[in-house]
């Protein structure tokens, strides 16, 4: 904590912004990845401290929100059959399906648990021979290791009660698919650190020369933040575009190199759908064939289950910068953090519900 | 086969239970006059259960301010695990109804209390649980003056659920309560936010870390009689418990039609319990708190206020968070550590751990 204070420090965030109000002379529009990070700025109320001329867009890494509402109803279909426990990160209990979410599953008589990590879950399947346990294994780069890892340990105690339902998204692939986009307007990236901690920053330079854009990796505290701003409005003033590392402290060039082997182990790229996006190419992670009897999809006959994304929700284009959340005709009305449409209000990762919980359009300004 | 010898009469006498809850102790007959007998009378040996009656007597205290009005209000009380460090649902269950009605100012007066027992509850459990409710009552100088049991069948509850009603005395010139909040009102905490939440998680085992850190359970009848003594005008009371600090300002900025600033770098937060929120991606402005009380007051008295509670021994992490202001009626405020604004919004549902 004493540490963190330092990285909430009044003093140096003024220093910071000091700095970015002094050197600013253009309208730039900066994209940050990860959701931890959105919440984070909206949080602190960092945006309203910016200079008016830097406006930041709100990008795809929120897993929760990414993760497509058909996965989600065969979630919901696994997570009652009889003799299931489904397990799954917490805010995942409240992301709706077409019909109902893991709560109204949990109040029905299905077995739902909360854990704070997949080993958690090998230690459920382990306790519970008779029962099947799943284990709802989403997220980017970040969650990876924890989530190969109890398949790991599961194949090692010869568990065969055990498996995973995967929607792993990867950072890069939804990088090109925004900045290939004939309306893209993001001129500079706050690459997600933690996912950086995992897989290093090595991905980033090919992206920054084929787009001409600066890339500067950045951490989650508010200077973290500030620093990162920073950085990419210095390249942004100067015309370059490199790929920098605002959170040295956490990330290195290569990442973490036992946890790329593990996760090379038991994944394989896949193309996957994106909520509100829709297909990316070679943008997932999916089990590899030889861990198939972990994979949930496999166990479980779901594979009829097909639905569709709401019409009203523009989650895809707030996900992707192109719209900001209170830009929704249903933002705060129809759609609020207890009656969610898209998967950007249910998160407290996601743009919308970061909007709805320490904004709402205007009102703190 | 074996042969069956017959030694006069074989009708077997009924087994005593008085290890664990059975049904029987529920049924209204002997098994339930035994569990009061020998267990809750032993503990709440007040005159008003003694004499035996449907209802208990509570005479009113013959120097009471007249005239005056009457506080109710009842809590149920559910929590895993019974007992948690600095605590358990006993404590919990005394502490929650005096507070409630302590938060009108008044004084308490007299608690029910209804138990519903899973059956197989070890009888040893809640004869801890009822000595800890004792304690709790004579710390805050209540008495229980009715009470009630039933069982339920195993699996049907949870080990054991209680329910505590009270009442308090409210002399007529106290006016007190969440529509009371003025513009230029300060905004007062009597300790550190988020305790009793996080020991509660911690206690369960499922937090992953260990986490120092106690309940801050406790009656706060005999804090708030200090901070009314010595600032008299106070306007609210609240204890800001299950949705903590955010969700009970926000109740009160839509009672008065105001809103609430707080500065973030004003709020109380032990470091192990902000490092757990940190973890978990939880915020302690919406941990449960079961033994902390809001006090907003006129800025002339906030000084008095503060004092009053920094000497006493539930209140002396006190501290001023923030001011009651006119516009933006409805909403809660917060400067942020490093200077921005934001809206402190009501705990929407469950507080769920965040994913990264």
């Amino acid at each position: 904590m004493e540490l963190l204070r330092h990285f909430r420090s009044p003093d140096y965030a003024r220093a910071v912004l000091d700095e970015l109000h002094r050197i600013t002379t253009r309208h730039w529009v900066i994209m940050e990845i990860c959701g931890g990070q959105t919440h984070a700025i909206m949080q602190y109320g960092i945006d309203q401290l910016l200079p008016e001329k830097i406006e930041l867009v709100h990008g795809p890494g929120c897993p929760v929100c990414v993760t497509p509402l058909e996965l989600i109803d065969k979630a919901l279909a696994i997570a009652a059959m009889p003799n299931v426990i489904f397990t799954s990160f917490g805010d995942m209990l409240r992301v709706p399906g077409s019909h109902q979410d893991l709560f109204s599953i949990r109040a029905a008589g299905g077995q739902v648990k909360t854990v704070y990590s997949p080993l958690d879950a090998v230690k459920i399947a382990r306790e519970n021979p008779d029962k099947e346990v799943v284990f709802f294994a989403i997220g980017f780069e970040t969650t990876a290791p924890a989530n190969v890892m109890a398949v790991i340990q599961a194949q090692n105690l010869g568990l065969t009660n055990f498996s995973i339902l995967v929607s792993q998204a990867l950072v890069p692939p939804a990088m090109h698919a925004i900045l290939g986009s004939p309306e893209n307007r993001v001129q500079g990236f706050l690459a997600a650190g933690h996912v950086c901690s995992i897989m290093g920053t090595q991905e980033y330079p090919p992206v920054a020369e084929q787009y001409r854009i600066p890339i500067v990796v950045t951490g989650f505290e508010p200077l973290d933040l500030l620093n990162g701003i920073l950085m990419t409005v210095r390249q942004l003033e100067a015309g370059t575009c490199e790929v920098h590392n605002a959170y040295p402290r956490v990330v290195t060039q290569e990442g973490n190199l036992p946890a790329q082997a593990m996760i090379r182990k038991v994944y394989q790229v896949c193309d996957r759908q994106w909520r509100g996006i829709g297909m990316i190419p070679q943008s997932g992670w999916c089990l590899r064939p030889e861990y198939g009897a972990f994979d949930a999809e496999k166990k479980f006959d779901v594979g009829h289950i097909q639905t569709q994304e709401s019409e009203i929700c523009i989650s895809g284009e707030v996900l992707q910068g192109r719209k900001k959340p209170h830009q929704c005709p249903a933002f705060g009305t129809l759609c609020t953090p207890r009656t969610p449409l898209g998967a950007t209000m249910v998160s407290s990762e996601g743009a919308c519900a970061a909007y709805y919980n320490f904004s709402r359009s205007g009102i703190a300004e | 086969m074996e042969t069956i010898h017959m030694q006069g009469p074989v009708c077997p006498i009924p087994l005593k239970h008085n290890e664990t809850i059975v049904m029987g102790h529920g049924a209204g007959g002997k098994m339930s006059q035994e569990l009061i007998r020998d267990l809750f009378q032993q503990v709440f040996d007040y005159e008003a259960l003694k004499v035996g009656n449907d209802f208990g007597l509570v005479p009113l205290p013959a120097d009471l301010p007249r005239p005056g009005r009457l506080a109710v209000s009842t809590d149920m009380h559910m929590v895993t695990p019974l007992f948690f460090p600095g605590g358990d649902i006993g404590r919990l269950a005394i502490c929650g109804t005096v507070n409630d009605i302590a938060m009108s100012g008044g004084i308490p007066l007299a608690l029910t209390a209804g138990f519903i027992l899973e059956e197989g509850l070890p009888m040893q459990t809640l004869a801890q649980v009822a000595a800890s409710m004792r304690a709790a009552a004579d710390e805050a100088g209540v008495q229980i003056a009715a009470g009630d049991t039933k069982v339920a069948e195993k699996g049907s509850a949870d080990q054991l659920f209680i329910n505590t009603a009270g009442v308090a005395w409210v002399p007529d010139d106290i006016r007190i309560g969440g529509q009371y909040a003025r513009p230029g009102d300060k905004v007062l905490v009597s300790g550190t936010l988020g305790d009793h939440g996080i020991a509660v998680l911690a206690a369960r085992g499922e937090l992953g870390f260990d986490a120092d850190v106690e309940s801050d359970v406790a009656p706060l009848n005999h804090l708030i009689a200090a901070v009314l003594a010595a600032a008299p005008h106070t306007h609210v009371l609240r204890d800001p418990t299950r949705g903590g600090l955010g969700t009970s300002l926000n109740e009160i900025t839509h009672q008065a039609k105001v809103s609430i600033w707080l500065d973030e770098n004003r709020l109380p937060v032990k470091p192990v319990v902000q490092a757990a929120c940190e973890m978990l991606g939880f915020d302690p402005l919406y941990i449960a708190n079961e033994g902390k009380l809001i006090v907003i007051c006129p800025a002339e008295e906030a000084d008095a206020a503060l004092e009053a509670m920094r000497s006493h021994p539930y209140g002396q992490g006190a501290a001023l968070l923030g001011e009651v202001r006119a516009a933006d009626p409805g909403k809660v405020l917060l400067r942020t550590l490093i200077g921005g604004t934001r809206l402190v919004d009501s705990l929407s549902g469950e507080i769920l751990p965040r994913i990264c």
